[in-house]
């Protein structure tokens, strides 16, 4: 068992990083401000081969393991967790679903322009009443002639204000519950779709969250992704995939925060020396640092299983779980160790505090990742 | 030339040697000090061992005709008929050396037009001026001063030849360094004669200034260098000191030019961001008002600088966001950082504390910018700043 | 147009620290990177080939893990890359180097111009473009600081101290470029996986490039280190008192000493 990086890994690392430093770095305050959707890093980032990582060669993609994935999207997220989420999106939670389930004719509609950035996707799940009791849909999507007819809501979509091309989920069975569930691959263009409410968010400001409205949403019916009923299994594989993004978001934040402590910890002198001199803050960096170092070793874990296994929804819960909740803990110690800056605008930590907290939350709870988790062990 | 070699019977690799290497070439494998291929033979690791593992052998070369090479040269820089600053300061450097080599100073002038720059370089120093006077040399081209150059140095046989480190003498003396077999050390801060050998000692910097190293060229003849402008102190003009001027004959054949000038243009150095200012003089609160930042404006274009402010100057309008230096404007790290009227808030420090080189003036003692001040004065800027501004020009430092 | 490209791998020397008691270099944890103006060699060649066609084959010498950088080369676009790597060529100043890349060049057979970058961030000298310029004997352009290539003629604005001036010069011939030049691009995800997974970079020794061993290494070098040491620390928290006028002059006297300002 190696735990060496290999020589790609090493050298997205040193990519994603840069990239991370000089081109997102400088902007994420502002992003966090302005609640602007940063379409240009999403391009740049696109152009880079970014935004479609693990989607096959043929189809415009990079084909690199998942590994390599979790490693751009931490270095990523260290620099702003709204951009990092952009990115995770697009590769997790459009691509990924596309490369597993559409027929070649849809791949090769979609995937070219979503892996090189051309055009974003969004996942739409997430309904007013279908959060974590994500099978009761109520959007419906009935068939007529060629087409599907496509009704309802979708809110907290990220990417929703700039994407072209949705995953969408739709009842198309009710009588049959979660199984009567399909996928749908929805362009911004069809006649019914439109983008309502745009949140305004406590943190990932900027990563562009929106309701997506259809009324009587007119979607071809040769954009039926997967077979009709499948989709709530389509849905679930995909957010395992998802977390393990999510996971990599966190730990991001979480080290962006380790190193604002580590910088601040020795300017800010108090009774005559840095901070960082006394104990109490040595042993909250300690644990800081001990704790990132674990969520990463899980999150490489989980990508790697994903590579190797048919199943990893167990590795990819737990990352996503531990990484989470340590990066909100790791995010709150960082602004006591601040003090009172820590609390102002003027400091990152306020922002990584807010930002980590979503991370807790989306792509399935701490609540629904523990049922993952649970539902493996005691059958 | 100079080889390292480790003898393992003293050895208890502790390492220091391994850490004293500037060039990461030693490493402790088991038992044995591994020399790595990076190794220049320095000698940084000798001074380091305490137990006497390490020894640089040299591999003495016979000094070919070296004993033949007198005197030091200056190759005396000249642009638009005008000598060049760095030439009149190599002039003053050249004297001090060729005194203690009991040599003479030669000057090399190239251009058209400019021999009435020779008796310049002569009050300046020059016991000797060589003089290449054509129009086809009107202006810098590699290739035919190269040309003159090399084949005068073939005929005269310096010992010594000095060039200025500018965007001239960087492009022209590795060429004739690679044409004549000839070592060349460049960007030299410091050149001093070895009272044992004789040698021309190099002091330079390397890794990006942060380390120092001395070079020899032990073997080849005439030893060259390129010197950084503005090190080296000139000699006062003497009327009345006397020298020779010889007319050089050198044939430029057409296939000599090589590169052809279509256009100079000259134009003030703008820099994109604040983050590439070599000097910032910033103002914070005590600069009290938009037109006090005039005196700030003025030390800095007399530095040859950009200016700055803290978050208090930007907030109330005093300056523009862009010159906003602290944790929510801009982290800079230039070589000289002139604070203003400014406390030193930790906000204000995290964008400016990698500086080179500090200097605090406040009217509060007890102002926290001073612990990061390498040098501070208790003032009112209002005074303080227009004097420092004075002081400069009276130097002759204004670059205005 | 083929393009030959000079790349460096160096220790990236912003991080550099002196270590304040042995005085001695800290290498621990300082990057290796490809030489920055080197980059912009590179950006600048691959915007030639976008333009004009052809290939670029990019050359370094250094030790086994300069591959690295080679590597990088490749994920931004070089089309091959060569590696010069011979314990022979150790101990080079910059005679000696630019030797050795010079010999590598005429191995590498044709070429319609040959960049690199000015000069590298650990050697600072900026003398091995025009040394094997005048081994090959091709026209050289420095500081430049835009590059195109028109009727086989190369045009440049080469950077001058006040100003700049616009030369042009027949190809073959040898540019480097400085900073200011542009922007280098990011390496892409599949070109890095492709570097990783399909480049095969060569190592060449002495012996294929024709290389006399009298003119490669330390026999080959002209210059020798005598002693390396850390400047002068600055020193802290100097206060300078008195009247007004002789603390501004003992403040500028300070500043000229230590070279923060010169003439």
């Amino acid at each position: 068992m190696e735990f060496k990086l290999s020589k790609e890994q090493e050298m997205m690392q040193k990519m994603a990083k840069e990239f991370a430093d000089k081109e997102i770095a400088p902007l994420s305050q502002e992003i966090d401000k302005s609640h602007k959707f940063p379409i240009e890093l999403a391009k740049k980032m696109g152009s880079l081969g970014l935004m479609g990582m693990m989607v096959e060669p043929a189809l415009g993609g990079a084909g690199c393991d998942t590994v390599c994935y979790t490693i751009a999207i931490e270095e990523i997220a260290r620099a702003s967790a709204a951009v990092a989420i952009i990115a995770s999106v697009n590769n997790s939670l459009v691509c990924y679903p596309l490369q597993k389930n559409a027929t070649d004719d849809q791949k090769k509609r979609y995937l070219p322009d979503l892996a090189s950035g051309k055009k974003l996707g969004s996942f739409g799940l997430t309904e007013p009443g279908a959060g974590t009791d994500a099978g009761s849909q109520a959007t419906v999507a009935v068939k007529k002639d060629n087409e599907y007819i496509l009704n309802g809501t979708k809110i907290f979509i990220t990417n929703a204000t700039n994407a072209e091309t949705f995953i969408i989920f739709a009842m198309t069975d009710k009588a049959k519950g979660p199984k009567g569930i399909s996928a749908f691959i929805v362009e911004k263009t069809f006649p019914g779709f439109s983008i309502g409410t745009v949140e305004e968010l406590m943190g990932i400001r900027g990563s562009g969250q929106a309701e997506l409205v259809m009324d009587n949403c007119r979607v071809p019916a040769q954009n039926l992704l997967g077979a009709e009923g499948a989709g709530f299994g389509i849905a679930m594989a995909t957010l395992d995939s998802g977390r393990i993004g999510v996971a990599a978001q966190a730990v991001g934040i979480a080290q962006a925060a380790l190193e604002e402590c580590q910088r601040y910890a020795m300017e800010r002198e108090q009774f005559g020396k840095p901070i960082g001199k006394f104990q109490a803050i040595q042993w909250m960096v300690a644990d800081m640092a001990t704790e990132i170092e674990a969520a990463r070793l899980l999150v490489r874990k989980a990508a790697y299983a994903k590579d190797t296994q048919k199943r990893f929804s167990a590795e990819a819960a737990m990352a996503k779980l531990f990484a989470s909740e340590m990066c909100m803990r790791a995010t709150v110690k960082a602004v006591q160790i601040h003090g009172g800056y820590g609390y102002t605008k003027d400091y990152l930590v306020e922002r990584l505090i807010r930002d980590a907290k979503i991370t807790e939350i989306y792509e399935g709870t701490s609540e629904v990742q523990r049922m993952v988790i649970s539902g493996g062990l005691l059958k | 030339m100079a080889e390292l070699k480790w003898k393992p019977e003293n050895c208890a690799q502790c390492g220091e040697c391994v850490a004293a290497c500037p060039y990461g070439a030693l490493e402790i494998v088991g038992d044995k000090v591994i020399i790595k291929t990076t190794c220049t033979a320095c000698g940084a690791c000798v001074d380091a061992c305490a137990s006497d593992c390490l020894e640089v052998i040299g591999v003495e070369k016979k000094l070919g005709g070296a004993g033949e090479h007198k005197n030091v040269w200056v190759f005396a820089e000249q642009r638009d008929g005008k000598l060049s600053k760095v030439a009149i300061q190599l002039l003053g450097c050249a004297h001090g050396l060729a005194k203690e080599l009991n040599q003479q100073v030669g000057a090399v002038l190239i251009g058209h037009n400019i021999t009435k720059l020779a008796m310049e370089l002569i009050h300046r120093g020059a016991d000797i001026v060589y003089v290449f006077d054509d129009p086809k040399v009107e202006h810098y081209s590699t290739g035919p001063y190269a040309k003159v150059i090399s084949e005068l140095i073939a005929k005269e046989r310096p010992n010594i030849v000095l060039y200025g480190a500018t965007t001239i003498g960087r492009d022209l003396a590795p060429r004739i360094a690679r044409r004549m077999n000839l070592g060349l050390t460049a960007d030299c801060t410091e050149l001093t004669i070895d009272k044992e050998t004789r040698f021309l000692l190099q002091t330079r910097p390397a890794f990006g200034g942060n380390v120092m190293a001395t070079i020899m060229s032990p073997i080849t003849r005439p030893q060259m260098s390129t010197v950084r402008p503005g090190i080296m102190k000139e000699l006062d003009a003497d009327p009345n000191r006397k020298g020779q001027v010889e007319k050089v004959k050198v044939d430029i054949k057409e296939e000599d030019m090589m590169v052809k000038i279509l256009q100079i243009v000259k134009e003030a150095k703008k820099i994109a961001n604040l983050e590439e200012a070599r000097i910032i003089v910033s103002g914070g609160r005590g600069v009290g008002s938009a037109e006090g930042f005039k005196v700030i404006r003025e030390l800095a274009e007399c530095l040859g600088g950009e200016v700055g402010g803290s978050r208090v100057a930007v907030e109330k309008g005093w300056i523009s966001q862009d010159h906003q230096v602290g944790q929510t404007g801009k982290t800079v790290r230039p070589d000289l950082y002139i604070a203003c009227g400014i406390s030193g808030s930790i906000q204000h420090r995290a964008g400016m504390q990698c500086s080179k080189c500090i200097v605090a003036i406040n009217k509060n003692p007890d102002a926290m910018i001073f612990k990061v001040a390498h040098y501070g004065i208790v003032g009112d800027l209002h005074d303080v700043v227009p004097a420092l501004t004075e002081a400069i020009k009276a130097a002759g430092l204004s670059k205005k | 147009m083929d393009i030959i490209c000079l790349m460096k791998q160096v220790p990236d020397t912003t991080d550099v620290k002196i270590d304040p008691k042995t005085g001695t270099l800290i290498r621990e944890g300082v990057p290796s990177i490809i030489n920055p103006e080197d980059k912009n060699a590179i950006e600048a060649a691959l915007v030639l080939k976008e333009k004009h066609g052809g290939k670029i084959v990019c050359i370094s010498m250094g030790p086994p893990q300069a591959e690295d950088a080679l590597r990088e080369a490749y994920a931004m676009g070089v089309d091959e890359c060569v590696l010069l790597c011979d314990r022979a060529f150790a101990g080079a100043d910059t005679l000696a180097t630019s030797y050795a890349l010079a010999m590598a060049i005429k191995a590498v057979g044709n070429y319609d111009i040959i960049i690199s970058g000015r000069q590298a961030i650990d050697g600072d000298t900026a003398q091995i473009g025009p040394q094997i310029a005048e081994w090959l004997k091709l026209p050289q352009i420095t500081y430049a600081r835009t590059l195109e290539v028109k009727d086989k003629t190369a045009h440049v604005e080469r950077l001058l101290e006040d100003g700049y001036e616009v030369v042009e010069a027949p190809l073959p011939c040898l540019v480097t470029c400085v900073k200011e030049m542009n922007k280098p691009r990011y390496p892409t995800v599949s070109r890095i996986l492709k570097a990783c997974k399909e480049l095969k970079i060569p190592f060449w020794n002495a012996q294929q490039i024709n290389a006399e061993k009298s003119r490669i290494g330390l026999d080959g070098s002209a210059t020798g280190v005598k002693r390396t040491f850390a400047p002068e620390p600055k020193g802290l928290g100097k206060m300078l008192t008195g009247k007004t006028e002789d603390v501004v002059k003992q403040l500028v006297k300070h500043l000229e000493n230590d070279n923060i300002i010169n003439r």
